[in-house]
């Protein structure tokens, strides 16, 4: 393993800040991983930490592929996350709307372009990355359309849903977006929550990679028996909006099966205690993400479904 | 006549509601619509909507309000009302959601709902008064593919330069973006600093909004205004100047005047070693349009932007 500095910023008065990644194997640029650009996400870090384990691991073991390099960066944004911020310290502005970076520009300009020019020109890059809304997602992994996106191999995760997603104008400076006009076949993986440990989900997410590089034949293991994850996009998707404020009581988890009507969840007056209005499934689907906070506002994604049948799912 | 443009309920006893102050003349009139505070941290337009309000009133009670003024102060009254630039708690950039959709989360329902009582109007300004960081000159911004169109408007508002700089995908989703490609002109004011009001720059782009408005027969003022004549930038003669180190800047120079190659415009400096780590020099003749105003950089933190105009004199306006 080589620990190589991607870049520092000193600071008025705080230490400076150093990112560095960590590089396994030496060879053809394989895979590049970028852990967290946001403060907040602090479950995207236990994952980026938990692949630096592994990798230092298997890399030990004599189990990584000859001739393959896989690089992560761990955090991007230590300096926020040491704050309890979200995006960066003094200007507020968000490190994965500056791609693909400028060495001349602002200061996340010069941050993204730093970590863009040491993650430019691997095969495969995948971000550890979060919704902007808080909520859970199934663990799942996305790309953004962009005429490069590869149909297939984000399928090769194995995870249950690859996701592609249309592009808006302000995607367009994420690293996903650059990553694939750059040419690398670029996915963005979402485990579960954001700013707390969640185990199970961020094992699931720590498998998938392992998955993904056995799938790829560039570490020796164990093909899982999952089958290849379902290619979907925003037609796939029937997302429920909170048609009133109140305090939301949720009575399903992500990834349960529900059928069309079933009680989803509830959203309850704060003052008298009285039920608002109920949230009910308007489709047999699994549930992909759930709004997780104790409030809800009026036109809030509460829930987001999986369109699909029961049937279909044990067929 | 206060109106409401939006209302939505907040989670606790409390709803989200934007209004706007209609003033109404003659029917048939021409309808022009000040819009401001889709950041919460930028104040300066609330000086502008309070003395423009006044002077509307004052007109209509005399007969002399022809068309219609709407006043929309605060498009994103939570970050007003919480020094917060972004719609909290959804930390979301007002000014990316639009054109927004009914069918969409909070910020982008209420997006479609303001852009819907815009659309159609012959005029729409939108001030900003940049952030807590810069202090900008009074000045029109807006994107090539629009500037035939706007630059005569923009002439009469009385500001003192015009920025037009090529399209930027990122810019798309902006409320004068989403207005001027459904052909509802809109032009954007930056002035001053965040989280403050500077009186004088209010009372200058007054003027120029009455004159404006006297140009479209909104009013009848019964006033010749002493307009500015602006610099025009497209682009290419903008100099950012951003920070090589991280430390305190401490500038050297007034906003708006005219400086020449070399001239120091400030330091940045190592506070704890007392030692000066950046002075700061200018790369061109021109004027200073943007002016760091919170003192505390990193590196590649803007210091200034400068408009290179060789004719400008040193120390001059």
């Amino acid at each position: 393993m080589k620990k190589e500095l991607v870049f520092e910023l000193a600071s008025a008065h705080r230490e400076k800040q150093e990112v560095f990644a960590y590089t396994f194997g030496r060879g053809e640029r394989s895979l590049a991983i970028v852990g967290p650009m946001r403060g907040t996400e602090l479950q995207q870090l236990y994952i980026a930490s938990q692949l630096v384990k592994f990798l230092t691991q298997i890399e030990a073991q004599g189990k990584l592929a000859e001739g393959i390099q896989v690089t992560i960066i761990p955090v991007v944004n230590n300096y926020s996350m040491n704050i309890g911020k979200r995006y960066f310290t003094l200007d507020n502005t968000d490190i994965n709307r500056m791609f693909p970076g400028y060495h001349e520009g602002e200061t996340t300009q010069r941050i993204a372009g730093k970590v863009f020019e040491f993650v430019k020109g691997y095969q495969i890059g995948i971000n550890l990355t979060s919704f902007y809304m808080t909520g859970e997602f199934m663990p799942h992994v996305r790309t953004l359309q962009t005429g490069y996106e590869d149909r297939e191999l984000g399928r090769k995760f194995g995870l249950s849903y690859y996701y592609i997603r249309e592009t808006h104008p302000q995607e367009t400076a994420t690293l996903n977006y650059n990553w694939q006009v750059w040419g690398t076949k670029a996915f963005s993986l979402y485990a579960g929550g954001t700013d707390v440990i969640d185990n199970l989900n961020a094992q699931i997410a720590i498998d998938s990679v392992i998955q993904f590089m056995v799938n790829m034949g560039w570490i020796e293991g164990e093909l899982s028996d999952i089958n290849e994850s379902v290619l979907i996009d925003d037609t796939n998707l029937h997302i429920v909006m909170s048609k009133r404020a109140g305090i939301f009581y949720k009575n399903r988890e992500i990834s349960h099966y529900v059928k069309e009507g079933a009680l989803l969840g509830e959203i309850i007056d704060p003052i008298c205690g009285e039920s608002l209005t109920q949230i009910l499934a308007p489709s047999d689907g699994v549930v992909f993400y759930t709004h997780s906070e104790a409030l809800i506002f009026e036109n809030k994604i509460a829930f987001i479904l999986v369109k699909r049948s029961l049937n279909e799912k044990y067929s | 006549m206060i109106e409401s443009v939006v209302k939505v309920a907040l989670p606790v006893a409390e709803s989200l509601h934007i209004k706007r102050n209609r003033f109404n003349g003659e029917v048939g009139g021409k309808r022009v619509a000040i819009v401001t505070g889709s950041h919460g941290d930028e104040l300066e337009g609330q000086y502008l909507c309070f003395r423009l309000a006044q002077e509307i009133e004052t007109l209509k009670i005399k007969g002399k309000l022809k068309g219609t003024v709407d006043i929309y102060p605060a498009l994103n009254p939570l970050g007003v009302d919480s020094i917060t630039r972004n719609i909290p708690p959804f930390d979301v950039d007002m000014n990316r959601t639009f054109p927004g959709t009914e069918s969409g989360t909070l910020p982008e329902l209420v997006a479609k709902e303001v852009l819907d009582s815009l659309a159609g109007a012959d005029l729409v300004i939108d001030i900003h008064s940049s952030n807590i960081f810069l202090r900008e000159i009074p000045q029109v911004r807006m994107d090539e593919e629009n500037s035939k169109k706007l630059i005569p408007l923009a002439k009469e508002i009385n500001v003192d330069f015009l920025w037009v700089y090529p399209a930027i995908t990122v810019l798309n989703s902006t409320l004068a973006h989403s207005l001027n490609s459904i052909g509802t002109k809109t032009l954007v004011v930056e002035m001053g600093v965040g989280m403050r009001i500077t009186e004088q720059y209010g009372e200058q782009l007054l003027e120029g909004i009455l004159n404006v408005l006297s140009k479209l027969e909104v009013i009848e003022c019964g006033r010749e205004f002493d307009i500015r004549t602006p610099l025009i930038s497209y682009g290419e003669e903008v100099h950012f100047i951003n920070s090589t180190h991280s430390g305190v800047f401490i500038p050297k120079i007034k906003h708006w005047i005219g400086i020449k190659k070399g001239d120091l415009l400030g330091y940045v400096v190592d506070v704890l070693g007392g030692e000066i780590l950046h002075a700061v020099v200018s790369p061109c003749d021109g004027v200073v349009f943007t002016l760091r105003e919170y003192p505390i950089v990193y590196e590649g933190s803007l210091l200034a932007r400068i408009y290179e105009n060789r004719s400008c004199e040193r120390g001059q306006v």
